[in-house]
């Protein structure tokens, strides 16, 4: 998931999870139903984590552009040289 | 917002959070609703009165008890708890409350009721004074949400009297 995707995802989750908090609230204070509204209100949970908790494909389609490695080449690691050290019977203590 | 657990979590959290939110609300919602319970208690029949051993007065009534409490359930209300107390005053104490009657009900469809009933508790005073003692019938009720504040009310019906003697 690149930036773009995980600013749209978070977007997503708070709206829908919101807009069907106020649906809900709505459909059971008019049937005067407690259980429709917690009935509606997990039908949205479960939507909205469907919708925004996988990696979907929309979420990918601003990848991340990265410098060419040019600059790498130019300039090379330099090798790192390895001093080994002998363990002696003075150094153990 | 970056990987499968903390997109997860997120969810989660926030969810709940509304839920709180919704909860909350749904408690508030309940001041909106004023209820006017009606209710009517007949005192049919004296069936005994007497002084016990230890010097304590104590009544058996049959009672005929009606209400209508529809009014005080919303769409917020697990059940009601309803208790007629005899209320009256002695001597030693200001009120004395006394549970002759009580009962659960667990919905709309049973909150208009009419019950004949003797009590279900000892209406017992402490001591002896209760011939010819004026005393109110008060129904007491409890309304227990689903989620939230818990109210409480009564209504108080006067005009009962005991008599001189005993029976």
């Amino acid at each position: 998931m690149d930036w773009q995707g995980q600013k749209l995802c978070e977007q997503l989750m708070m709206i829908m999870l919101i807009g069907f908090s106020i649906v809900g609230f709505i459909a059971g204070y008019s049937t005067g139903s407690y259980q429709m509204m917690l009935f509606v209100y997990a039908t949205g949970v479960v939507i909205s984590s469907l919708i925004s908790v996988p990696n979907w494909g929309f979420y990918n389609r601003h990848p991340l552009k990265w410098l060419d490695p040019i600059e790498f080449e130019k300039n090379p690691k330099p090798e790192i040289l390895v001093s080994k050290k002998k363990i002696t019977k003075s150094n153990r203590k | 917002m970056h990987s499968f657990g903390y997109r997860a979590n997120a969810l989660l959290t926030f969810s709940i959070t509304i839920l709180a939110i919704m909860c909350t609300m749904g408690s508030l919602s309940d001041n909106f609703n004023s209820p006017t319970p009606t209710s009517q208690v007949q005192v049919l029949n004296i069936n005994w009165f007497q002084r016990q051993p230890n010097g304590n007065d104590e009544v058996s009534l049959t009672l005929n008890v009606s209400a209508n409490l529809q009014s005080m359930f919303t769409w917020n209300t697990k059940q009601d708890f309803v208790f007629l107390a005899a209320e009256y005053e002695t001597p030693l104490n200001n009120l004395n409350q006394v549970s002759l009657w009580d009962g659960i009900i667990p919905s709309k469809e049973h909150a208009k009721f009419w019950i004949h009933t003797t009590n279900k508790y000892r209406f017992t005073d402490q001591g002896h004074n209760l011939r010819g003692k004026d005393f109110n019938l008060t129904l007491h009720w409890h309304v227990m949400p689903k989620t939230g504040k818990m109210f409480e009310d009564k209504i108080v019906m006067t005009g009962y009297r005991l008599p001189q003697e005993y029976r």
